[in-house]
C-alpha cells in the first residue's frame, strides 16, 4: 500500500438503511490525477466527501472501513481537523466562499490553521502565481468570471498545502473555455506540487484527457484501472470512447488525438455518405421525419432588438434578434455571462426586458398575467426544483393541474409520457436529477405552451440522462412545440439541436443550422466532429454505417490493429 | 464591456465600507432606543432613520434587499398584534368602535374572554405595541442589509468551534433568505400562481424560501468546515468540554437576564446582575478557548475611528431616550386613555436624528440611489 496517497480499505457506507458504498477498496498513489466515473446518483459525491470527513459528519449515516490520506487515518476527525490534509472544492464556488475578496479568500484556510502572517503572505503569493490569478488578486470575488472563481476556490483549498485535493464536478457550471482553464491548471498542479487529485465529473469529454487513472463507481462497487479500460467498460462514456467502441478501435482511445490516429479507415468507410436528414435525429427516435417546416409556417416567436439592463449599468442582453417557428430545436450557446439566461427570461416575459419587442403567436407575453403568459411560453429554470413545492410527485401534478385549470390527471399523464415508473409518493427532492427535470418539464407542459424554454437543463445529467432528455425534447418539437435550450454542453447540443444561436456579450453573433455553426467553431464543436469532420454524433455515424458499412469499418480497424 | 468594468470599480469602492460589527452595533442600539419607548412619532422616526441610512450606505449585494423584507415582516407583526387584540382583548376604554360576538372560556381555561367590544383606546395601544415590535424588526433588517455577512463570518472568533455550524447558519440564514425570495417568486410566476391567500403563500413561497435558505447556509457551513473553520485539532478533551460548558452557561445566563429585564416582576438590579454574569461567563469561555486555538489574521479588519463614530451615533439615540425618560417620561409612554395626539419627546428625537450620521460617514458608492 502506498502511504502518501488516498487509500480506501473495505469502506462501506449506508445512509438511512440504504447502502451507498459497498466494500470499496482502492489505492491512489501520491501525485495521481484520478477521475471518478459513475452514473448520476451512484454515490460519487458521497465517496468524495468521505475523504475529508464531510461524510458522515455533515450527512449522518453509518460508515465502516478505513480511509487514509497520506498515511493519516481519517476516522474520527472532523472536516475542519482535516483541512490541512485534504482540500475540498465543490461545484458552485460562490456557495462556499467565506469572504468577498480574492486574497482574503485564499488566506482563509491558512488563517484557520494559524499560519504565521509572514509565511501566509508568501504562501498566498505563491498560490496566486501558480493559479494565474495575479491580475485579479485584489479584486472582489463578485467581479470575477466563473472560471476565475473556480480557480480561486481551488487555490483556497491548496493554501494549507494539503496532500490530496478532492473536486466534485468542478466544471459542470462552466463553459468549455473556462473549463479548460480550470482543468489545465489542475493538471499543472499535479506536476508542480505532487498533490493527489480525485475528481468527479459528468462531462467526461472534458476531463478524460487530463487523467492518469480512473475509478468506476456503479451500484456501490468501485473498479479501478486506466482511463481507457474503465471508460471502455463504463455505462457512462464520452462520445470519443463510444465512437471507438463502434469502430472497434483498440484501447479505446480517450483523447481526440489518439482517436484521429485511428480514424482514417472509418473516414474512408464514411466517404460519400452523409448524415441522415434532417440534421441529427436522436437514436431513440429512429423514425425519419420530414424536414421540419421551418421556412413555410409563420414564425411563432419574433423577438426584435431585445435588451436587458441590470442596475449598475450592466447590459446583459444587447439588441438580440431571434425568430423561431414551431418544430424547431434551437440551442442557445455562449460563454458564461453572455446573456443566455437573461434572454430566455425576457422571452418568457417574467424576466426583465428593458427594450425591444417580443411576440409569441402575435401576443407580447410581458403584458399578460402570469397564468396566461405560461400558456404562451413555458420556462424551466436552471434550478428545476424551484418550480416544485409539493410534498409528493402526485400532489405536485395535482397542483399543476389546478394552476393550469386543466382536467385532473393531465400533468400526471404528461409526466408518464416523458418518463415511466416515477412513484407518485416520492418527494420531489428525492428524485434523480433527470427525473426532477422531467417533473418540472411536465409541470411546465401542463399549460400547453407552444414555446418551451429550458435554461441549462443538462447540469448534473450523465450521458444516458442527456440522451433521454434530447429524445424527449425531440418528440416535443415533432409534436409542434418550438424548443429553445440555453446550454454550453456541446455534446448535448450536437444531439439535440437543429439550429444553433451563439450569443456573445449579449449580442447574437451567429445563427444557423447546427451542423454549420458547430463545425465552424472549435469551442463549440463536439468530439465526433473533431475526429470525423461533418459528423456530429456517434448515433448518426452508426446509422450511416448500418449493415455493410460497419463491416468495412471493422475490416479497416483490423488492418490498423495488425499494422 | 465597459459596463462590466464599471461594476468592478464600484464593487471595489464598496469594499471600503464600515466594519460589519459597527453596523450591527448601530442597529442594535437603535433597536434598544425603540424598545425604550412606545411613542409612535419616535418609532416612525427610527424606521425612517434606518431606511435613510440603508438607502445611502448599502451596497449592491444580494442581501441588500433585507430592509424591505424586514419592513414587510414588521407590517405583518402589527397586523398580527391587532388581530390578537381583537380576538383576545386587552386594555379597554370608553370609545367602542364595534362589537364582536364574545365568548367567555370556562374557568379551567383561565376564564379568557374571546371577542367582545373593540375600543379605539385598546386598538391604539395594540397598534403602538405592534409598531414597537415592527421597529425592532426593521432595525435587524437594516443591520442585515448593511453588514456583509461574509465579513462578519470572518470576524467571528474561531474559539466557537463547538457550535461552529450553528454560528454559520445563524449568521447567514437571513441574508440567504433575502437572496432566495427573489428566485422563488420568479419561479412561482412561471407556475402562473399569483394567489395571495396566506395558505398558498405559506406553501409556495415561505416554505421553499426557508428550505432553500437553510440548504445554502448548511452548504456554506460545510464549505467553511472543509476550510478549517471550527477546528479543534490538538485541543485536549477536558479543555473543549470546559469551553462548551462555559458558553452554554453564559448563554443561559444571558437569556435568563434578558427575560428578567423584560418582565416587570424581577427587580432590575437582579436582572442586570444575571445579564452581567451571563456575559462574563460567555466572554471568559471564548477567551479561554481562543488562547488554545491557533488562529492568525491575514489582513485584519480594523475597527477604525469611523466605525466607532457609527456606533456612537447609535448610542446617541439610546442616550436621547434615557434623557427623555428623566425629563419627559410621559411623552415616552403616551397614554391611550383618554385618546390624545402624543407629543414628540425632544431629547429622544434629537438623539435619534443623530443616528443618521452614518449616512454622511459611510455613504456607499451607489450615491444614495434607492
Amino acid at each position: 500500500m502506498n502511504p502518501d496517497g488516498i487509500a480506501f480499505e473495505h469502506v462501506t457506507f449506508a445512509y438511512a438503511g440504504t447502502p451507498v458504498l459497498d466494500d470499496v477498496s482502492f489505492d491512489l498513489p501520491e501525485g495521481e490525477f484520478c477521475l471518478l466515473v459513475g452514473p448520476t446518483g451512484a454515490g460519487k459525491s458521497t465517496l468524495l466527501k468521505a475523504v475529508n470527513g464531510l461524510v458522515p459528519h455533515f450527512t449522518g449515516g453509518t460508515m465502516a472501513g478505513r480511509i487514509t490520506v497520506a498515511g493519516r487515518d481519517v476516522h474520527g476527525s472532523t472536516p475542519a481537523d482535516l483541512a490541512d490534509l485534504v482540500g475540498y472544492v465543490g461545484q458552485d464556488p460562490l456557495a462556499g466562499f467565506v469572504t468577498d475578496e480574492v486574497e482574503r479568500e485564499l488566506a482563509y484556510t491558512a488563517e484557520q490553521l494559524g499560519v504565521d502572517p509572514a509565511a501566509m503572505r508568501k504562501r498566498v503569493t505563491e498560490i496566486v502565481d501558480l493559479l494565474g490569478l495575479a491580475d485579479v488578486r485584489d479584486r472582489d470575488l463578485a467581479a470575477l468570471s466563473s472560471g476565475q472563481r473556480q480557480r480561486v476556490a481551488i487555490g483556497a483549498a491548496l493554501v494549507a498545502g494539503p496532500a490530496a485535493l478532492v473536486l466534485d464536478e468542478p466544471t459542470s457550471a462552466l463553459d468549455p473555455t473556462a473549463a479548460d482553464e480550470v482543468l489545465s491548471t489542475l493538471h499543472r498542479l499535479v506536476h508542480d506540487l505532487g498533490v493527489t487529485v480525485l475528481l468527479a465529473e459528468h462531462r467526461l469529454e472534458r476531463v478524460a484527457q487530463y487523467a492518469d487513472s480512473a475509478l468506476l463507481l456503479n451500484g456501490g462497487k468501485v473498479t479501478a484501472g486506466s482511463v481507457g479500460q474503465i471508460l471502455a467498460a463504463s455505462p457512462i462514456a464520452p462520445p470519443v470512447v463510444e465512437l471507438g467502441r463502434l469502430a472497434g478501435w483498440p484501447g479505446p482511445p480517450v483523447t481526440i488525438r489518439e482517436a484521429r490516429r485511428h480514424a482514417a479507415p472509418l473516414r474512408e468507410a464514411l466517404a460519400g455518405r452523409h448524415p441522415a436528414p434532417p440534421a441529427a435525429p436522436s437514436a431513440h427516435e429512429p423514425s425519419r421525419r420530414k424536414s421540419p417546416p421551418t421556412e413555410s409556417g409563420p414564425p411563432l416567436l419574433e423577438a426584435r432588438a431585445v435588451t436587458v439592463d441590470y442596475p449598475g449599468g450592466v447590459r446583459a442582453v444587447n439588441g438580440a434578434d431571434l425568430t423561431a417557428a414551431r418544430c424547431e430545436r434551437i440551442a442557445l450557446m455562449g460563454r458564461n455571462g453572455s446573456g443566455k439566461s437573461s434572454l430566455l427570461w425576457a422571452l418568457q416575459g417574467t424576466g426583465k426586458r428593458s427594450g425591444g419587442t417580443v411576440t409569441i403567436g402575435g401576443d407580447d407575453p410581458a403584458t399578460r398575467k402570469p397564468a396566461e403568459r405560461r400558456t404562451l411560453a413555458g420556462l424551466v429554470p436552471a434550478e428545476p426544483a424551484d418550480l416544485l413545492y409539493a410534498e409528493t410527485v402526485a400532489a405536485e401534478c395535482e397542483g399543476a393541474d389546478r394552476d393550469g385549470r386543466v382536467p385532473a390527471g393531465t400533468c400526471a399523464k404528461i409526466l408518464d409520457d416523458l418518463v415511466e415508473g416515477i412513484d407518485g409518493g416520492t418527494h420531489p427532492r428525492d428524485l434523480s436529477e433527470g427525473q426532477r427535470l422531467a417533473l418540472a418539464l411536465a409541470v411546465t407542459l401542463t399549460a400547453a405552451p407552444p414555446l418551451l424554454l429550458l435554461d441549462e437543463p443538462t447540469r448534473g445529467l450523465d450521458y444516458p440522462g442527456k440522451a433521454a432528455l434530447a429524445s424527449r425534447l425531440g418528440r416535443l418539437a415533432a409534436a409542434g412545440h418550438c424548443v429553445v435550450v440555453s446550454t454550453h454542453d456541446v455534446e448535448f447540443c450536437a444531439e439535440f439541436a437543429s439550429r444553433v444561436v451563439i450569443l456573445s456579450d449579449g449580442e447574437v453573433v451567429a445563427d444557423g443550422p447546427a451542423r454549420q455553426i458547430v463545425a465552424a467553431s472549435p469551442m463549440f464543436s463536439p468530439q465526433v466532429a473533431k475526429v470525423l469532420p461533418g459528423w456530429l454524433t456517434v448515433d448518426e455515424v452508426a446509422e450511416a454505417l448500418g449493415g455493410n458499412g460497419l463491416d468495412d469499418a471493422e475490416g479497416g480497424t483490423d488492418d490498423d490493429a495488425r499494422a | 464591456m465597459s459596463g462590466n468594468r464599471e461594476t468592478a470599480v464600484s464593487l471595489r469602492a464598496a469594499r471600503h465600507v464600515a466594519h460589519p460589527a459597527a453596523w450591527w452595533g448601530w442597529a442594535l442600539l437603535l433597536a434598544t432606543a425603540a424598545g425604550r419607548t412606545a411613542n409612535p412619532w419616535l418609532l416612525l422616526l427610527i424606521v425612517a432613520v434606518a431606511g435613510l441610512v440603508v438607502t445611502w450606505c448599502r451596497g449592491d449585494e444580494p442581501w441588500s434587499g433585507a430592509y424591505r423584507v424586514f419592513l414587510f415582516i414588521g407590517l405583518s407583526a402589527i397586523a398580527v398584534r391587532m388581530a390578537f387584540y381583537m380576538v383576545f382583548g386587552g386594555s379597554d376604554g370608553p370609545t367602542v368602535l364595534f362589537s364582536l360576538p364574545s365568548a367567555t372560556l370556562p374557568a379551567w381555561a383561565a376564564g379568557f374572554r374571546l371577542g367582545g367590544d373593540v375600543t379605539a383606546e385598546g386598538a391604539l395601544a395594540a397598534a403602538y405595541d405592534g409598531l414597537r415590535l415592527a421597529t425592532l424588526l426593521v432595525c435587524v433588517g437594516a443591520a442585515n442589509a448593511l453588514a456583509s455577512p461574509r465579513r462578519l463570518l470572518r470576524s467571528v472568533p474561531a474559539a466557537l468551534y463547538e457550535v461552529s455550524v450553528a454560528v454559520v447558519v445563524a449568521l447567514s440564514v437571513a441574508p440567504q433568505l433575502v437572496a432566495s425570495v427573489g428566485r422563488v417568486r420568479r419561479a412561482r410566476a412561471l407556475r402562473g400562481n399569483t394567489s395571495r391567500s396566506p395558505a398558498n403563500l405559506m406553501r409556495t413561497v415561505v416554505s421553499p424560501v426557508l428550505h432553500d435558505a437553510l440548504d445554502r447556509s448548511l452548504a456554506l457551513a460545510a464549505a467553511m468546515a472543509s476550510r478549517g473553520y471550527g477546528r479543534a485539532a490538538g485541543i485536549p478533551a477536558p479543555a473543549r468540554r470546559a469551553t462548551g460548558a462555559s458558553l452554554l452557561i453564559g448563554l443561559l445566563g444571558l437569556c435568563a437576564g434578558a427575560y428578567a429585564l423584560l418582565s416587570a416582576a424581577t427587580p432590575a438590579p437582579l436582572a442586570w446582575a444575571a445579564v452581567a454574569c451571563g456575559a462574563a461567563v460567555a466572554v471568559f469561555g471564548i477567551a479561554f478557548a481562543s488562547k488554545r486555538v491557533p488562529h492568525t489574521r491575514y489582513r485584519p479588519d480594523r475597527f477604525g475611528a469611523r466605525d466607532w463614530a457609527i456606533v456612537a451615533s447609535g448610542a446617541a439615540a439610546v442616550a436621547g431616550t434615557i434623557l427623555s425618560g428623566v425629563f419627559e417620561p410621559a411623552a415616552l409612554w403616551p397614554a391611550t386613555n383618554p385618546l390624545s395626539v402624543p407629543e414628540l419627546p425632544m431629547w429622544a428625537a434629537g438623539g435619534i436624528l443623530l443616528a443618521t450620521a452614518p449616512a454622511l460617514l459611510a455613504p456607499s458608492s451607489r450615491g444614495g440611489t434607492p
